[in-house]
């Protein structure tokens, strides 16, 4: 078993159209540098230097990984990773 | 890339729903969602959100809130063929940061001032890579 990673309508030109790619690693770090090694470019717009970029929503699950560990939360084969987009705007 | 017309085809009944909702938060800034079939450039589903940001200068979905959302969608194979937001006190015509953060490339971006007390103005947009381009709106009672 692996992970799946669930990839929004915007980054799936990294994945050649697809929804959802597996990956392994044992926190959700390593799973974005796995991605990173067949879909390259991925990583750069999910991560900056300060961690994961504060646009980008990832969810472990069901919950958003910010409320579990960021970049160093555990992962397990069996887990579903999800990549959405921040919906957000302004006036500014 | 954006398929369908150059134009946003929505029924009355949701913009007016998209009015209300915008001039019930207003000072604040409000967004949603309208879902349509995946594909069908159709806004059928309407899902008001909440500002997680409460402000009225800047949206955003709650991060879990959206996560709901956007699996019921994937669930009923539909996907946001409208995204609105109000500006409260500037007109209707995206920001620097609308255009930053636009991520859905399939999207119809709705704007809606309340800047007037009297008359609202509803526009929409496309956001592709960066780049905005305003399309006409056509408001029908019902689709045909």
């Amino acid at each position: 078993m692996a992970i799946e990673i669930r990839i929004p309508t915007i980054l799936r030109t990294y994945t050649g159209g697809a929804k959802a790619v597996d990956g392994t690693g044992a926190t959700l770090e390593e799973v974005i540098g796995d991605l990173e090694s067949r879909h390259p470019g991925l990583r750069d717009r999910l991560v900056d230097d300060s961690g994961l970029r504060r646009f980008v929503n990832v969810y472990l699950n069901d919950e958003d990984v910010r409320f579990l560990g960021g970049l160093s939360t555990p992962v397990a084969d069996g887990d579903t990773v999800t990549v959405l987009p921040a919906v957000a705007g302004g006036a500014r | 890339m954006p398929y369908g017309e150059a134009m946003l085809t929505i029924a009355r009944e949701l913009v007016d729903k998209i009015v209300a909702h915008a001039r019930a938060d207003h000072p604040d800034e409000a967004c949603g969602v309208i879902a349509g079939p995946v594909g069908s450039d159709r806004p059928e589903r309407f899902i008001p959100m909440e500002n997680a940001e409460r402000s009225p200068t800047f949206y955003r979905f709650d991060s879990m809130e959206q996560f709901r959302v956007w699996r019921d969608m994937d669930d009923r194979d539909e996907e946001p063929v409208v995204i609105y937001h109000s500006h409260t006190a500037t007109e209707a015509y995206p920001s620097r940061t609308d255009v930053a953060y636009a991520s859905e490339p399939n999207a119809h971006y709705v704007l809606v001032s309340t800047a007037s007390e009297d008359d609202v103005e509803f526009r929409s947009y496309r956001i592709v890579e960066g780049v905005i381009t305003e399309e006409p709106v056509k408001i029908v009672e019902a689709y045909g």
